[in-house]
Protein backbone atom coordinates (compact mmCIF):
# COMPACT_ATOMS: atom_id res chain seq x y z
CA UNK A 1 0.00 0.00 0.00
CA UNK A 2 1.43 3.29 -0.88
CA UNK A 3 1.53 5.93 1.73
CA UNK A 4 1.23 9.92 0.58
CA UNK A 5 2.04 12.76 3.31
CA UNK A 6 -1.41 14.34 4.05
CA UNK A 7 -1.16 17.54 2.21
CA UNK A 8 -2.99 19.89 1.14
CA UNK A 9 -3.39 18.44 -2.31
CA UNK A 10 -4.61 15.60 -1.06
CA UNK A 11 -7.82 17.58 1.22
CA UNK A 12 -8.77 18.98 -1.49
CA UNK A 13 -9.42 16.06 -3.42
CA UNK A 14 -11.24 15.24 -0.45
CA UNK A 15 -12.90 18.02 -0.54
CA UNK A 16 -14.12 17.43 -4.16
CA UNK A 17 -15.35 13.96 -3.35
CA UNK A 18 -17.71 15.28 -0.85
CA UNK A 19 -18.57 18.02 -2.88
CA UNK A 20 -19.97 15.18 -5.38
CA UNK A 21 -21.64 13.85 -2.81
CA UNK A 22 -23.91 17.25 -2.92
CA UNK A 23 -22.58 17.92 0.63
CA UNK A 24 -22.02 21.33 -0.29
CA UNK A 25 -18.72 23.24 -0.16
CA UNK A 26 -19.15 24.80 3.08
CA UNK A 27 -19.43 21.36 4.79
CA UNK A 28 -16.76 20.27 2.52
CA UNK A 29 -14.70 22.86 3.76
CA UNK A 30 -15.37 21.99 7.38
CA UNK A 31 -15.26 18.09 7.38
CA UNK A 32 -11.68 18.33 5.67
CA UNK A 33 -10.55 20.76 7.91
CA UNK A 34 -11.79 18.20 11.58
CA UNK A 35 -9.65 15.57 9.07
CA UNK A 36 -6.44 17.99 8.68
CA UNK A 37 -6.46 18.54 12.45
CA UNK A 38 -3.83 16.70 13.94
CA UNK A 39 -2.96 14.77 11.18
CA UNK A 40 -1.38 17.16 8.66
CA UNK A 41 1.89 16.22 7.05
CA UNK A 42 1.56 12.39 8.70
CA UNK A 43 1.53 10.06 6.18
CA UNK A 44 -1.47 7.89 5.01
CA UNK A 45 -2.93 5.62 2.17
CA UNK A 46 -5.96 6.97 0.24
CA UNK A 47 -8.06 3.57 1.67
CA UNK A 48 -7.07 5.15 5.05
CA UNK A 49 -8.14 8.70 4.10
CA UNK A 50 -11.58 7.54 2.86
CA UNK A 51 -11.83 5.26 6.01
CA UNK A 52 -11.12 8.58 7.83
CA UNK A 53 -14.01 10.56 6.62
CA UNK A 54 -16.33 7.87 6.66
CA UNK A 55 -15.61 7.59 10.38
CA UNK A 56 -15.76 11.30 10.65
CA UNK A 57 -19.01 11.55 8.57
CA UNK A 58 -20.86 8.55 10.49
CA UNK A 59 -20.01 10.41 13.44
CA UNK A 60 -21.81 13.64 12.49
CA UNK A 61 -24.56 11.48 11.35
CA UNK A 62 -25.15 9.40 14.37
CA UNK A 63 -27.16 11.49 16.52
CA UNK A 64 -29.89 12.06 13.24
CA UNK A 65 -30.41 8.11 12.92
CA UNK A 66 -33.81 7.46 14.38
CA UNK A 67 -36.79 5.43 12.87
CA UNK A 68 -40.31 7.08 13.22
CA UNK A 69 -41.27 7.41 16.60
CA UNK A 70 -44.26 5.20 18.03
CA UNK A 71 -46.08 6.91 20.31
CA UNK A 72 -48.73 5.41 22.72
CA UNK A 73 -51.45 7.98 20.93
CA UNK A 74 -54.36 6.29 18.94
CA UNK A 75 -54.43 7.28 15.86
CA UNK A 76 -50.98 8.74 15.59
CA UNK A 77 -51.07 11.30 13.00
CA UNK A 78 -48.37 11.09 10.41
CA UNK A 79 -48.26 14.38 7.80
CA UNK A 80 -46.56 13.76 4.70
CA UNK A 81 -44.77 16.47 3.03
CA UNK A 82 -42.61 17.76 0.48
CA UNK A 83 -41.84 19.01 -3.47
CA UNK A 84 -43.11 17.48 -6.01
CA UNK A 85 -42.28 14.36 -7.32
CA UNK A 86 -39.95 13.43 -4.90
CA UNK A 87 -40.95 10.12 -3.59
CA UNK A 88 -43.98 11.16 -0.64
CA UNK A 89 -46.64 8.64 -1.56
CA UNK A 90 -44.72 6.16 -2.52
CA UNK A 91 -42.90 6.18 0.57
CA UNK A 92 -46.39 6.29 2.61
CA UNK A 93 -47.04 2.79 0.62
CA UNK A 94 -43.89 1.34 1.72
CA UNK A 95 -44.51 2.85 5.22
CA UNK A 96 -47.94 1.51 5.70
CA UNK A 97 -46.91 -1.84 4.69
CA UNK A 98 -44.38 -2.19 7.80
CA UNK A 99 -46.48 -0.75 10.22
CA UNK A 100 -49.25 -3.43 9.20
CA UNK A 101 -46.51 -5.83 9.50
CA UNK A 102 -46.15 -4.48 12.37
CA UNK A 103 -49.22 -5.42 13.81
CA UNK A 104 -50.66 -1.46 13.68
CA UNK A 105 -54.04 -0.87 12.21
CA UNK A 106 -53.38 2.16 9.52
CA UNK A 107 -55.50 4.36 7.89
CA UNK A 108 -54.07 6.50 4.66
CA UNK A 109 -55.86 9.71 3.73
CA UNK A 110 -55.31 10.82 0.14
CA UNK A 111 -54.54 14.08 0.83
CA UNK A 112 -53.51 15.49 -3.18
CA UNK A 113 -56.50 15.98 -4.43
CA UNK A 114 -54.70 18.59 -7.07
CA UNK A 115 -52.43 15.83 -9.25
CA UNK A 116 -53.85 13.65 -12.05
CA UNK A 117 -54.40 9.77 -10.49
CA UNK A 118 -52.99 10.94 -7.56
CA UNK A 119 -55.71 9.48 -5.63
CA UNK A 120 -55.50 5.82 -7.77
CA UNK A 121 -52.08 5.59 -7.13
CA UNK A 122 -52.29 5.91 -4.02
CA UNK A 123 -54.89 3.35 -4.00
CA UNK A 124 -52.99 0.84 -5.62
CA UNK A 125 -50.28 1.20 -2.80
CA UNK A 126 -53.20 0.64 -0.70
CA UNK A 127 -54.46 -2.48 -1.66
CA UNK A 128 -50.48 -3.22 -2.02
CA UNK A 129 -50.36 -2.66 1.92
CA UNK A 130 -53.90 -4.04 2.50
CA UNK A 131 -54.65 -0.64 3.97
CA UNK A 132 -57.91 1.70 3.87
CA UNK A 133 -57.50 4.73 1.85
CA UNK A 134 -59.95 7.51 2.37
CA UNK A 135 -60.16 9.24 -0.55
CA UNK A 136 -61.73 12.71 -1.75
CA UNK A 137 -62.81 14.33 -5.33
CA UNK A 138 -60.56 15.58 -7.36
CA UNK A 139 -60.14 19.57 -6.59
CA UNK A 140 -62.07 18.92 -2.75
CA UNK A 141 -59.93 21.09 -0.04
CA UNK A 142 -57.19 18.80 1.50
CA UNK A 143 -57.90 20.16 4.74
CA UNK A 144 -61.63 18.93 5.20
CA UNK A 145 -60.45 15.28 3.75
CA UNK A 146 -57.70 15.30 6.22
CA UNK A 147 -60.62 16.36 8.95
CA UNK A 148 -62.73 13.72 8.13
CA UNK A 149 -59.61 10.90 8.16
CA UNK A 150 -58.80 11.80 11.30
CA UNK A 151 -62.25 11.69 12.26
CA UNK A 152 -62.65 8.25 11.19
CA UNK A 153 -59.78 6.83 12.03
CA UNK A 154 -60.48 8.16 15.84
CA UNK A 155 -63.76 6.31 15.19
CA UNK A 156 -62.63 3.17 14.10
CA UNK A 157 -59.71 3.19 16.59
CA UNK A 158 -56.78 2.97 14.17
CA UNK A 159 -53.36 2.79 15.15
CA UNK A 160 -51.64 4.88 12.52
CA UNK A 161 -53.25 7.89 10.21
CA UNK A 162 -51.04 8.58 7.13
CA UNK A 163 -51.50 11.52 5.16
CA UNK A 164 -50.91 12.07 2.11
CA UNK A 165 -49.96 15.76 0.50
CA UNK A 166 -50.02 17.13 -3.10
CA UNK A 167 -46.25 18.44 -3.72
CA UNK A 168 -45.43 21.71 -3.70
CA UNK A 169 -42.45 24.00 -4.31
CA UNK A 170 -41.48 25.61 -0.36
CA UNK A 171 -41.34 28.90 -2.39
CA UNK A 172 -45.37 28.96 -3.05
CA UNK A 173 -46.76 31.00 -0.50
CA UNK A 174 -49.88 29.80 -1.20
CA UNK A 175 -49.68 25.81 -1.26
CA UNK A 176 -47.52 26.79 2.25
CA UNK A 177 -50.34 28.32 3.52
CA UNK A 178 -52.36 25.52 2.82
CA UNK A 179 -50.17 22.75 4.25
CA UNK A 180 -51.06 25.13 7.49
CA UNK A 181 -54.64 24.95 7.02
CA UNK A 182 -54.34 20.77 7.29
CA UNK A 183 -52.43 21.16 10.62
CA UNK A 184 -55.08 23.70 11.81
CA UNK A 185 -57.93 21.49 11.18
CA UNK A 186 -56.37 18.65 12.50
CA UNK A 187 -56.06 19.99 15.77
CA UNK A 188 -59.34 20.81 16.16
CA UNK A 189 -59.62 17.04 16.80
CA UNK A 190 -56.59 16.49 18.30
CA UNK A 191 -54.35 18.96 20.11
CA UNK A 192 -51.68 17.33 19.27
CA UNK A 193 -51.87 16.60 16.01
CA UNK A 194 -49.96 15.62 13.52
CA UNK A 195 -47.14 13.81 15.99
CA UNK A 196 -45.26 13.52 13.52
CA UNK A 197 -44.52 15.88 9.96
CA UNK A 198 -42.39 14.01 7.55
CA UNK A 199 -40.46 15.87 4.99
CA UNK A 200 -39.49 13.86 1.54
CA UNK A 201 -36.41 14.59 -0.15
CA UNK A 202 -35.00 13.16 -3.25
CA UNK A 203 -31.58 12.36 -3.44
CA UNK A 204 -30.96 13.60 -6.54
CA UNK A 205 -31.53 17.06 -5.39
CA UNK A 206 -28.56 19.27 -5.11
CA UNK A 207 -28.11 22.69 -2.48
CA UNK A 208 -31.99 23.07 -3.06
CA UNK A 209 -32.56 20.71 -0.28
CA UNK A 210 -31.30 23.01 2.73
CA UNK A 211 -34.12 25.63 1.28
CA UNK A 212 -36.71 22.86 1.54
CA UNK A 213 -35.92 22.13 4.74
CA UNK A 214 -35.68 25.54 6.25
CA UNK A 215 -38.70 26.43 4.89
CA UNK A 216 -40.86 23.45 5.14
CA UNK A 217 -39.88 23.10 8.54
CA UNK A 218 -40.67 26.91 9.54
CA UNK A 219 -44.27 26.50 7.98
CA UNK A 220 -44.85 23.01 8.27
CA UNK A 221 -43.07 22.23 11.44
CA UNK A 222 -41.06 19.19 9.98
CA UNK A 223 -40.17 16.92 12.62
CA UNK A 224 -38.36 14.35 10.45
CA UNK A 225 -37.30 13.35 7.34
CA UNK A 226 -37.04 10.78 4.83
CA UNK A 227 -34.53 10.27 1.37
CA UNK A 228 -35.84 8.63 -1.83
CA UNK A 229 -33.91 7.53 -4.58
CA UNK A 230 -30.47 6.28 -3.04
CA UNK A 231 -30.81 3.29 -5.07
CA UNK A 232 -29.29 5.69 -7.64
CA UNK A 233 -26.01 7.13 -8.06
CA UNK A 234 -26.91 10.42 -5.99
CA UNK A 235 -25.25 9.35 -2.82
CA UNK A 236 -27.27 12.11 -0.98
CA UNK A 237 -24.48 14.02 0.77
CA UNK A 238 -26.73 17.20 1.42
CA UNK A 239 -27.86 15.26 4.31
CA UNK A 240 -24.58 15.61 6.26
CA UNK A 241 -25.17 19.42 5.64
CA UNK A 242 -28.77 19.37 6.83
CA UNK A 243 -27.63 17.17 9.58
CA UNK A 244 -25.52 20.24 10.42
CA UNK A 245 -27.53 22.39 10.27
CA UNK A 246 -31.37 21.48 11.46
CA UNK A 247 -30.50 18.18 13.23
CA UNK A 248 -33.51 16.28 12.18
CA UNK A 249 -34.14 12.90 12.84
CA UNK A 250 -33.70 11.06 9.22
CA UNK A 251 -36.55 8.19 9.56
CA UNK A 252 -35.53 6.18 6.69
CA UNK A 253 -34.47 6.00 3.25
CA UNK A 254 -35.98 5.16 -0.30
CA UNK A 255 -34.18 2.15 -2.04
CA UNK A 256 -36.33 1.04 -5.02
CA UNK A 257 -40.05 1.17 -6.16
CA UNK A 258 -41.02 -1.45 -5.01
CA UNK A 259 -42.92 -2.05 -1.90
CA UNK A 260 -40.17 -3.16 0.30
CA UNK A 261 -37.65 -0.60 -0.56
CA UNK A 262 -37.56 1.15 2.46
CA UNK A 263 -34.66 1.17 4.75
CA UNK A 264 -33.53 2.26 8.35
CA UNK A 265 -30.99 5.11 7.84
CA UNK A 266 -27.68 3.56 9.37
CA UNK A 267 -24.58 6.23 9.15
CA UNK A 268 -21.94 3.76 8.74
CA UNK A 269 -23.52 2.30 5.33
CA UNK A 270 -24.57 5.81 4.21
CA UNK A 271 -20.95 7.29 4.85
CA UNK A 272 -19.28 4.20 3.12
CA UNK A 273 -21.02 4.99 0.04
CA UNK A 274 -20.93 8.32 0.02
CA UNK A 275 -16.89 7.63 0.33
CA UNK A 276 -16.88 5.00 -1.77
CA UNK A 277 -15.56 2.08 0.49
CA UNK B 1 -29.88 31.16 1.31
CA UNK B 2 -26.86 31.54 -0.68
CA UNK B 3 -24.46 34.46 -2.29
CA UNK B 4 -24.57 35.70 -4.90
CA UNK B 5 -20.97 35.85 -7.37
CA UNK B 6 -21.68 39.99 -7.54
CA UNK B 7 -21.63 39.80 -3.39
CA UNK B 8 -18.56 37.54 -3.10
CA UNK B 9 -16.48 39.26 -5.68
CA UNK B 10 -17.22 42.22 -4.52
CA UNK B 11 -16.30 41.25 -1.06
CA UNK B 12 -12.96 40.11 -2.68
CA UNK B 13 -11.97 42.85 -4.69
CA UNK B 14 -12.38 45.30 -2.04
CA UNK B 15 -8.98 44.08 -0.46
CA UNK B 16 -7.35 44.37 -3.86
CA UNK B 17 -5.58 47.64 -5.11
CA UNK B 18 -6.92 48.47 -9.15
CA UNK B 19 -4.83 48.18 -11.36
CA UNK B 20 -4.69 48.76 -14.90
CA UNK B 21 -5.41 45.29 -16.17
CA UNK B 22 -7.02 42.34 -14.02
CA UNK B 23 -3.66 40.43 -12.86
CA UNK B 24 -3.00 36.62 -12.78
CA UNK B 25 -3.12 37.24 -8.57
CA UNK B 26 -6.72 39.21 -9.05
CA UNK B 27 -8.46 36.43 -11.29
CA UNK B 28 -7.12 33.22 -9.30
CA UNK B 29 -8.56 35.12 -6.19
CA UNK B 30 -11.71 36.10 -8.23
CA UNK B 31 -11.95 32.50 -9.70
CA UNK B 32 -12.34 30.73 -6.80
CA UNK B 33 -14.73 32.95 -5.81
CA UNK B 34 -16.52 31.48 -9.24
CA UNK B 35 -15.76 28.04 -8.20
CA UNK B 36 -18.04 28.20 -5.50
CA UNK B 37 -20.90 29.69 -6.85
CA UNK B 38 -21.15 27.54 -9.93
CA UNK B 39 -21.12 24.55 -6.66
CA UNK B 40 -23.40 26.11 -4.55
CA UNK B 41 -25.61 26.52 -7.98
CA UNK B 42 -25.22 22.83 -8.02
CA UNK B 43 -22.80 22.65 -11.52
CA UNK B 44 -21.23 19.71 -11.22
CA UNK B 45 -17.86 20.11 -10.43
CA UNK B 46 -15.73 18.63 -13.58
CA UNK B 47 -18.17 21.46 -15.45
CA UNK B 48 -17.07 23.70 -13.13
CA UNK B 49 -13.70 23.10 -13.00
CA UNK B 50 -13.70 23.47 -16.95
CA UNK B 51 -15.78 26.37 -17.09
CA UNK B 52 -13.63 28.02 -14.91
CA UNK B 53 -10.61 27.23 -16.77
CA UNK B 54 -12.20 29.02 -19.83
CA UNK B 55 -12.95 32.34 -17.74
CA UNK B 56 -9.14 31.98 -16.44
CA UNK B 57 -8.57 32.31 -20.28
CA UNK B 58 -10.41 35.42 -21.00
CA UNK B 59 -10.04 37.03 -18.29
CA UNK B 60 -6.50 37.19 -17.73
CA UNK B 61 -5.16 40.11 -18.92
CA UNK B 62 -7.78 41.92 -19.67
CA UNK B 63 -8.26 45.68 -19.41
CA UNK B 64 -10.20 46.87 -16.09
CA UNK B 65 -13.16 49.34 -17.90
CA UNK B 66 -13.19 52.36 -15.65
CA UNK B 67 -16.69 52.38 -15.61
CA UNK B 68 -16.99 49.18 -13.83
CA UNK B 69 -15.18 47.52 -11.05
CA UNK B 70 -13.20 44.28 -11.23
CA UNK B 71 -15.67 42.55 -9.61
CA UNK B 72 -18.54 43.60 -11.91
CA UNK B 73 -15.91 43.08 -15.19
CA UNK B 74 -15.49 39.50 -13.73
CA UNK B 75 -19.21 38.65 -13.55
CA UNK B 76 -19.84 39.85 -16.74
CA UNK B 77 -16.84 37.50 -18.50
CA UNK B 78 -18.70 34.84 -16.36
CA UNK B 79 -22.03 35.77 -17.66
CA UNK B 80 -21.15 36.07 -21.07
CA UNK B 81 -19.15 32.78 -20.85
CA UNK B 82 -22.59 31.01 -19.35
CA UNK B 83 -24.57 32.67 -21.78
CA UNK B 84 -22.46 31.02 -24.83
CA UNK B 85 -22.35 27.92 -23.51
CA UNK B 86 -26.27 27.73 -22.75
CA UNK B 87 -26.85 28.71 -26.02
CA UNK B 88 -27.83 26.37 -28.63
CA UNK B 89 -27.20 26.90 -32.34
CA UNK B 90 -30.91 26.40 -33.30
CA UNK B 91 -34.12 27.66 -31.65
CA UNK B 92 -34.99 25.75 -29.06
CA UNK B 93 -38.87 26.25 -29.25
CA UNK B 94 -38.97 24.66 -32.56
CA UNK B 95 -39.25 20.52 -32.45
CA UNK B 96 -38.26 18.82 -35.73
CA UNK B 97 -41.99 17.40 -36.11
CA UNK B 98 -42.38 17.35 -40.10
CA UNK B 99 -43.29 13.88 -41.98
CA UNK B 100 -46.38 13.16 -39.49
CA UNK B 101 -46.70 10.99 -37.87
CA UNK B 102 -43.34 12.33 -35.89
CA UNK B 103 -42.73 10.81 -32.94
CA UNK B 104 -41.34 12.25 -29.69
CA UNK B 105 -39.63 10.33 -27.12
CA UNK B 106 -39.90 11.52 -23.44
CA UNK B 107 -37.31 9.85 -21.30
CA UNK B 108 -35.75 10.74 -17.58
CA UNK B 109 -35.32 9.48 -14.02
CA UNK B 110 -38.29 8.93 -11.98
CA UNK B 111 -40.58 11.64 -10.79
CA UNK B 112 -38.57 14.21 -13.15
CA UNK B 113 -41.84 15.74 -14.51
CA UNK B 114 -41.93 12.84 -17.97
CA UNK B 115 -45.60 12.80 -17.93
CA UNK B 116 -46.86 16.23 -16.90
CA UNK B 117 -44.54 17.80 -19.48
CA UNK B 118 -45.74 15.47 -22.28
CA UNK B 119 -48.94 17.27 -21.57
CA UNK B 120 -47.81 20.62 -21.55
CA UNK B 121 -46.36 20.01 -24.92
CA UNK B 122 -49.00 18.30 -26.54
CA UNK B 123 -50.91 21.18 -25.31
CA UNK B 124 -48.30 23.67 -26.92
CA UNK B 125 -47.93 22.05 -29.94
CA UNK B 126 -51.83 21.73 -30.50
CA UNK B 127 -52.69 25.52 -29.41
CA UNK B 128 -49.93 27.46 -30.89
CA UNK B 129 -49.12 25.13 -33.82
CA UNK B 130 -52.54 23.60 -34.83
CA UNK B 131 -50.62 19.85 -34.49
CA UNK B 132 -53.29 16.88 -34.04
CA UNK B 133 -51.58 15.03 -31.33
CA UNK B 134 -51.67 11.57 -29.90
CA UNK B 135 -49.73 10.63 -26.48
CA UNK B 136 -49.43 7.14 -25.00
CA UNK B 137 -47.92 6.24 -22.03
CA UNK B 138 -45.41 3.41 -21.73
CA UNK B 139 -44.79 3.54 -17.89
CA UNK B 140 -46.24 0.16 -17.22
CA UNK B 141 -44.64 0.12 -13.64
CA UNK B 142 -45.57 3.31 -11.52
CA UNK B 143 -49.00 2.81 -10.51
CA UNK B 144 -51.75 4.69 -12.41
CA UNK B 145 -48.98 5.84 -14.39
CA UNK B 146 -51.76 5.39 -18.24
CA UNK B 147 -54.40 6.66 -15.69
CA UNK B 148 -52.55 10.16 -14.94
CA UNK B 149 -51.93 11.01 -18.37
CA UNK B 150 -55.16 10.05 -19.57
CA UNK B 151 -56.54 12.61 -17.49
CA UNK B 152 -54.38 15.20 -18.52
CA UNK B 153 -55.05 14.43 -22.05
CA UNK B 154 -59.05 14.88 -21.03
CA UNK B 155 -57.81 18.02 -19.01
CA UNK B 156 -56.08 19.58 -22.27
CA UNK B 157 -58.59 17.95 -25.08
CA UNK B 158 -55.48 15.85 -26.56
CA UNK B 159 -56.04 11.92 -27.57
CA UNK B 160 -54.28 9.25 -25.66
CA UNK B 161 -54.28 5.81 -26.58
CA UNK B 162 -56.36 3.61 -25.46
CA UNK B 163 -54.92 1.47 -22.18
CA UNK B 164 -54.36 -1.97 -23.07
CA UNK B 165 -53.34 -3.82 -19.45
CA UNK B 166 -50.51 -6.58 -19.73
CA UNK B 167 -49.13 -4.74 -22.89
CA UNK B 168 -45.08 -4.52 -23.02
CA UNK B 169 -43.98 -0.70 -23.49
CA UNK B 170 -42.43 -2.02 -27.01
CA UNK B 171 -45.52 -2.87 -28.25
CA UNK B 172 -47.43 0.05 -26.86
CA UNK B 173 -45.20 2.29 -28.93
CA UNK B 174 -45.84 0.03 -32.17
CA UNK B 175 -49.63 0.78 -31.15
CA UNK B 176 -48.58 4.00 -31.09
CA UNK B 177 -47.09 4.80 -34.25
CA UNK B 178 -50.14 2.68 -35.74
CA UNK B 179 -53.01 4.64 -34.41
CA UNK B 180 -51.11 7.44 -34.94
CA UNK B 181 -50.36 6.81 -38.74
CA UNK B 182 -54.01 5.55 -39.50
CA UNK B 183 -55.66 8.60 -37.63
CA UNK B 184 -53.93 11.02 -39.14
CA UNK B 185 -51.97 12.72 -36.58
CA UNK B 186 -48.84 15.19 -36.56
CA UNK B 187 -47.59 14.07 -33.42
CA UNK B 188 -47.46 10.76 -31.40
CA UNK B 189 -45.81 11.91 -27.87
CA UNK B 190 -44.57 8.54 -25.64
CA UNK B 191 -44.32 9.06 -22.10
CA UNK B 192 -41.95 6.62 -20.59
CA UNK B 193 -41.35 5.48 -17.21
CA UNK B 194 -39.26 6.80 -14.72
CA UNK B 195 -35.80 4.82 -14.85
CA UNK B 196 -32.05 5.21 -13.13
CA UNK B 197 -29.58 5.60 -15.70
CA UNK B 198 -27.53 3.02 -14.24
CA UNK B 199 -30.86 0.10 -14.71
CA UNK B 200 -29.49 -1.77 -17.25
CA UNK B 201 -33.15 -3.67 -17.80
CA UNK B 202 -34.88 -0.25 -17.94
CA UNK B 203 -32.42 1.11 -19.54
CA UNK B 204 -32.67 -1.68 -22.64
CA UNK B 205 -35.95 -1.42 -22.94
CA UNK B 206 -36.74 2.56 -23.82
CA UNK B 207 -33.57 1.45 -25.90
CA UNK B 208 -35.82 -0.98 -28.11
CA UNK B 209 -38.73 1.18 -27.85
CA UNK B 210 -36.23 3.58 -29.56
CA UNK B 211 -35.11 1.40 -32.07
CA UNK B 212 -39.28 0.63 -32.55
CA UNK B 213 -40.00 3.87 -33.76
CA UNK B 214 -36.92 6.18 -34.44
CA UNK B 215 -38.15 9.24 -32.22
CA UNK B 216 -37.80 12.75 -34.17
CA UNK B 217 -37.11 14.02 -30.97
CA UNK B 218 -36.10 12.33 -27.65
CA UNK B 219 -36.09 14.89 -25.20
CA UNK B 220 -34.86 14.03 -21.62
CA UNK B 221 -36.78 15.56 -18.53
CA UNK B 222 -34.24 16.74 -15.77
CA UNK B 223 -35.39 18.15 -12.34
CA UNK B 224 -34.26 21.79 -12.39
CA UNK B 225 -33.35 20.82 -8.82
CA UNK B 226 -30.68 18.45 -9.66
CA UNK B 227 -27.36 18.28 -8.33
CA UNK B 228 -24.30 16.88 -9.19
CA UNK B 229 -25.37 13.68 -10.55
CA UNK B 230 -26.99 15.71 -13.39
CA UNK B 231 -23.68 15.11 -15.32
CA UNK B 232 -23.60 11.33 -14.76
CA UNK B 233 -27.46 10.86 -15.57
CA UNK B 234 -26.88 13.29 -19.14
CA UNK B 235 -24.34 11.43 -20.30
CA UNK B 236 -25.70 8.08 -19.84
CA UNK B 237 -29.19 8.76 -21.31
CA UNK B 238 -27.07 10.51 -24.27
CA UNK B 239 -24.81 7.45 -24.81
CA UNK B 240 -27.61 4.51 -24.57
CA UNK B 241 -30.58 6.23 -26.16
CA UNK B 242 -29.51 9.45 -27.51
CA UNK B 243 -31.29 12.60 -26.71
CA UNK B 244 -32.15 15.25 -28.77
CA UNK B 245 -32.36 18.15 -26.31
CA UNK B 246 -33.31 19.03 -22.83
CA UNK B 247 -36.43 19.50 -20.85
CA UNK B 248 -35.56 21.75 -16.98
CA UNK B 249 -38.54 21.24 -14.85
CA UNK B 250 -39.44 22.86 -11.33
CA UNK B 251 -37.92 26.10 -12.30
CA UNK B 252 -40.58 27.64 -10.57
CA UNK B 253 -38.97 27.06 -7.32
CA UNK B 254 -36.08 28.83 -5.83
CA UNK B 255 -33.23 26.82 -7.16
CA UNK B 256 -30.59 27.95 -8.54
CA UNK B 257 -30.43 25.71 -11.79
CA UNK B 258 -26.89 24.30 -12.28
CA UNK B 259 -27.86 21.52 -13.90
CA UNK B 260 -28.71 23.29 -16.78
CA UNK B 261 -25.11 24.03 -17.54
CA UNK B 262 -24.02 20.40 -16.54
CA UNK B 263 -26.37 18.93 -19.11
CA UNK B 264 -25.12 21.09 -21.83
CA UNK B 265 -21.89 21.49 -21.51
CA UNK B 266 -21.52 17.29 -21.14
CA UNK B 267 -23.91 16.25 -24.01
CA UNK B 268 -23.68 19.69 -26.19
CA UNK B 269 -28.02 18.83 -26.50
CA UNK B 270 -29.78 22.19 -26.43
CA UNK B 271 -32.20 22.85 -23.28
CA UNK B 272 -34.97 23.11 -24.67
CA UNK B 273 -37.90 24.05 -22.44
CA UNK B 274 -38.23 24.57 -18.79
CA UNK B 275 -41.19 23.87 -16.62
CA UNK B 276 -41.96 26.12 -14.55
CA UNK B 277 -45.20 25.01 -12.90
CA UNK B 278 -47.94 22.10 -12.48
CA UNK B 279 -50.86 23.48 -14.72
CA UNK B 280 -50.45 22.19 -18.30
CA UNK B 281 -49.36 25.65 -19.44
CA UNK B 282 -46.74 26.41 -17.28
CA UNK B 283 -43.82 25.73 -19.90
CA UNK B 284 -41.87 28.11 -21.47
CA UNK B 285 -38.77 28.29 -24.08
CA UNK B 286 -35.55 28.00 -22.91
CA UNK B 287 -33.86 31.70 -21.89
CA UNK B 288 -30.17 31.09 -21.94
CA UNK B 289 -29.66 34.55 -19.92
CA UNK B 290 -32.45 34.10 -17.42
CA UNK B 291 -31.11 30.78 -16.65
CA UNK B 292 -27.44 32.07 -16.19
CA UNK B 293 -28.40 35.15 -13.82
CA UNK B 294 -30.31 32.40 -11.86
CA UNK B 295 -26.90 30.64 -11.77
CA UNK B 296 -25.02 33.66 -10.43
CA UNK B 297 -27.89 34.27 -8.21
CA UNK B 298 -28.53 37.84 -10.11
N1 LIG C 1 -35.61 4.59 -7.74
C1 LIG C 1 -36.46 5.04 -6.82
N2 LIG C 1 -37.61 5.61 -7.22
C2 LIG C 1 -38.47 6.04 -6.27
C3 LIG C 1 -38.19 5.95 -4.90
N3 LIG C 1 -39.24 6.48 -4.22
C4 LIG C 1 -40.12 6.90 -5.16
N4 LIG C 1 -39.67 6.63 -6.41
C5 LIG C 1 -40.30 6.93 -7.70
O1 LIG C 1 -40.37 8.32 -7.87
C6 LIG C 1 -41.51 8.68 -8.61
C7 LIG C 1 -42.32 9.71 -7.85
O2 LIG C 1 -42.81 9.09 -6.67
P1 LIG C 1 -44.16 9.56 -5.96
O3 LIG C 1 -44.32 8.72 -4.76
O4 LIG C 1 -45.27 9.63 -6.93
O5 LIG C 1 -43.73 11.02 -5.55
P2 LIG C 1 -44.63 12.16 -4.88
O6 LIG C 1 -43.74 12.94 -4.00
O7 LIG C 1 -45.84 11.56 -4.26
O8 LIG C 1 -45.01 13.02 -6.16
P3 LIG C 1 -46.16 14.16 -6.29
O9 LIG C 1 -47.32 13.67 -5.50
O10 LIG C 1 -46.42 14.24 -7.74
O11 LIG C 1 -45.55 15.38 -5.74
C8 LIG C 1 -42.25 7.38 -8.89
O12 LIG C 1 -41.87 6.91 -10.16
C9 LIG C 1 -41.73 6.44 -7.82
O13 LIG C 1 -41.77 5.08 -8.23
C10 LIG C 1 -36.94 5.37 -4.50
O14 LIG C 1 -36.59 5.25 -3.32
N5 LIG C 1 -36.12 4.93 -5.51
N1 LIG D 1 -43.73 22.97 -9.52
C1 LIG D 1 -43.61 22.20 -10.59
N2 LIG D 1 -44.03 20.94 -10.54
C2 LIG D 1 -43.89 20.17 -11.64
C3 LIG D 1 -43.33 20.65 -12.85
N3 LIG D 1 -43.35 19.64 -13.74
C4 LIG D 1 -43.90 18.58 -13.12
N4 LIG D 1 -44.24 18.90 -11.85
C5 LIG D 1 -44.81 18.04 -10.79
O1 LIG D 1 -43.86 17.04 -10.48
C6 LIG D 1 -44.50 15.86 -10.04
C7 LIG D 1 -44.02 14.70 -10.87
O2 LIG D 1 -44.42 14.89 -12.20
P1 LIG D 1 -44.69 13.70 -13.21
O3 LIG D 1 -45.04 14.30 -14.52
O4 LIG D 1 -45.62 12.71 -12.62
O5 LIG D 1 -43.22 13.08 -13.27
P2 LIG D 1 -42.74 11.80 -14.06
O6 LIG D 1 -41.36 12.07 -14.51
O7 LIG D 1 -43.73 11.41 -15.08
O8 LIG D 1 -42.71 10.73 -12.88
P3 LIG D 1 -42.54 9.13 -13.05
O9 LIG D 1 -43.42 8.73 -14.16
O10 LIG D 1 -42.94 8.60 -11.72
O11 LIG D 1 -41.09 8.92 -13.32
C8 LIG D 1 -45.97 16.14 -10.18
O12 LIG D 1 -46.44 16.56 -8.92
C9 LIG D 1 -46.05 17.29 -11.15
O13 LIG D 1 -47.19 18.08 -10.96
C10 LIG D 1 -42.87 22.02 -12.86
O14 LIG D 1 -42.35 22.53 -13.84
N5 LIG D 1 -43.04 22.73 -11.71
K1 LIG E 1 -28.15 14.81 -3.24
MG1 LIG F 1 -47.83 11.98 -4.53
MG1 LIG G 1 -44.70 9.59 -15.41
Amino acid sequence: VTRRVLDDDMLESLEELMIASDMGVDTALRVSANIAEGRLGRKVSVAEIKEILATEIARVMEPVAKPLPIYPKRPQVVLVVGVNGAGKTTTIGKLASQFRAAGKSVVIAAGDTFRAAAVEQLQVWGDRAGVPVLTAPEGSDPASLAYDALKKAQDEGADLLMIDTAGRLQNRQDLMAELAKIVRVLKKLDESAPHNTVLVLDATTGQNALSQVETFQKLADVSGLVMTKLDGTAKGGVLVALADKFGLPIHAIGVGEQIEDLAPFDPEDFAKALTGL
Amino acid sequence: MFESLSDRLSGVFDRLTKQGALSEDDVKTALREVRVALLEADVSLPVARDFVKRVQEKATGQAVTKSVTPGQQVVKIVHDELVATLTGDEDPGKLKIDNPPAPILMVGLQGGGKTTTTAKLAKRLKDREGKRVLMASLDVYRPAAMHQLEVLGNQIGVDTLPIVEGQKPVDIAKRAKQQATMGGYDVYMLDTAGRLHIDEVLMDEVEQVRNAVTPRETLLVVDGLTGQVAVEVAQEFDDKVGISGVVLTRMDGDGRGGAALSMRAVTGKPIRFVGVGEKTDALETFEPDRIAGRILGM
